[in-house]
């Protein structure tokens, strides 16, 4: 199954807020902040402690998940990748990446399920289902700390001028850019919330997945994309 | 003055979605329920207190303590706890039971909340007596009576 | 089997007041929502927490409705005795789950 377009332009554009400094135009490198800076003292409460930080559920899935034979190999992603903390430190930190097969960038999700196909010979998980949110989370989690450098191939700037685009581009009902946010108004209040930047939110949770959003009820594991569905609920799914 | 398309969509949205709401709470639910817990007892405002942030970005995960004032002994302790709300759907929050081997009582959770909204607190004592406290929030996204997506 | 995190302190001086954390992975659903094909999504909630400590119960809590998604209960006991400190969840549609944690009390 093809991964809907707008979300590898979404993962582009997460490789374009990270990756550039002033290049990338409206928030200068040194204003730079993650969204754990402007988030409330309760919810920041909320993602500090292990023991009470919901994502942490999906975490311990992930870990199940992790040790599960799958697929017609019957291989589990130990058997290859033996212990997650030793081999996937850092490899969150550094998605998207670009792909060389596919000639494109790659997101976490997307690497997990290029393997489960590839070599486990299994089905791919559906975007955003329990067990893909759970996998992801897990391999993020071990980068838990690390500063995030999305790949600097020079094969992904296409994309990434291609997701500069579409943050600029105003679209939906309320006519609104990500970019009139997120670069213009970052800070700010929008309805009671603070306005986050760009750039990967809550880099403290879960490592460096920057998939933090409040909107699922106590899941707090959601992608970036689903941003979307709320604040630009027309916009078109490309 | 003539609405704009897009006043007039949000604004016929938003009618849409009221004629869908289910009943919420009034205050007089709120007092019966209230009522239901302590009977004819005389209630006292004061010992136990409800941390609460005064504005949530979203009403779905509200985190809350509950601290009631007692030194938690043999001879004088808290029994039960009831949390209640104003706002909701149904008025009640959560009922706790506690006792002399709790230690000391301060329970902490997370909560929906549908509106802004008042949440109260009742501690029954081993005394018999009831101490209420409360605590207002705001709340900008409303939990339960959002339509799934 | 529901995931559930639990934080207990292992060891403890005798009456020590130690504090306890339990989240347990639950959608609790209001019963209040109404669903993508118009109908209202039935009530699905954990009803009933409680924590047991060599049997005898320290903490008890009625869930509502109100009480959100993957339900996060913190709370304080004494530590009186080595042991085992048991917690239970039931709720609608025949939901239990159970979670032990041992504490060795000096």
């Amino acid at each position: 199954m093809t991964r809907p377009l707008w979300h590898w332009s979404c993962a582009a554009a997460m490789v374009l807020a990270v990756a550039f400094g002033a290049e990338a135009g409206e928030i200068p490198a040194n204003e730079r902040r993650s969204d754990y800076a402007l988030m409330g003292p309760e919810l920041r409460g909320m993602q500090e402690d292990d023991s009470a930080n919901p994502g942490m559920l999906w975490v311990l899935d992930g870990e199940v998940l992790w040790r599960r034979k799958d697929g017609s190999t019957g291989r589990a992603c130990a058997d290859c990748h033996g212990e997650a903390a030793h081999s996937m430190r850092g490899v969150a930190a550094r998605y998207p990446a670009f792909d060389q097969t596919l000639g494109r960038p790659i997101d976490l999700e997307g690497r997990i399920n290029a393997c489960r196909t590839k070599h486990q010979r299994a089905e791919p998980f559906t975007f955003e289902s329990r067990e893909l949110l759970s996998l992801a989370a897990y391999v993020a989690r071990q980068s838990n700390g690390l500063p995030i450098s999305a790949d600097d191939d020079p094969a992904t700037l296409p994309f990434v001028a291609a997701g500069r685009a579409i943050f600029e581009q105003r679209q939906g009902q309320l006519n609104l850019s990500c970019a009139q946010c997120h670069d213009d108004n970052w800070g700010q209040k929008l309805g009671g919330a603070t306005i986050p930047q760009g750039t990967q939110p809550g880099t403290r949770f879960i490592g460096s997945s920057g998939k933090v959003s409040a909107h699922c009820s106590g899941g707090y594991v959601i992608v970036w994309s689903a941003c979307a569905r709320c604040h630009m609920p027309t916009a078109p799914r490309r | 003055m003539r609405p704009s398309r897009r006043e007039f969509l949000i604004g016929s949205a938003g009618i849409g979605m009221a004629s869908a709401l289910p009943a919420s709470a009034t205050p007089a639910m709120l007092e019966e329920a209230i009522r239901n817990v302590i009977g004819e007892a005389n209630l006292q405002t004061g010992k136990i207190t409800l941390e609460v942030p005064p504005l949530v970005e979203n009403g779905n995960t509200v985190p809350v303590t509950i601290i009631v004032d007692s030194p938690m002994s043999e001879a004088e302790h808290v029994k039960a706890i009831h949390v209640f709300n104003e706002k909701n759907p149904q008025p009640h929050v959560i009922s706790i039971t506690l006792g002399p081997r709790a230690g000391k009582a301060r329970i902490a959770t997370r909560i929906k909340l549908a509106d802004t909204q008042r949440i109260v607190g009742i501690a029954e004592m081993s005394d018999g007596s009831f101490w209420t406290g409360e605590a207002s929030v705001i709340v900008t996204i409303a939990a339960c009576v959002e339509d799934v997506k | 089997m529901a995931r559930t995190l639990i934080n207990v302190p292992t060891t403890a001086k005798r009456g020590d007041v130690i504090e306890i954390k339990t989240l347990i992975s639950h959608p609790m659903e209001s019963g209040y929502r109404v669903g993508t094909n118009g109908t209202m999504i039935p009530r699905d909630i954990i009803r009933q927490f409680v924590c047991t400590y060599n049997g005898e119960d320290v903490f008890r809590a009625e869930l509502s409705p109100a009480i959100a998604a993957n339900p996060f209960i913190s709370f304080f006991t004494v530590a009186t005795e080595s042991g085992t400190i048991t917690f239970e969840w039931r709720g609608d549609n025949g939901f239990a789950a159970s979670e032990t944690a041992p504490i060795t009390v000096e």
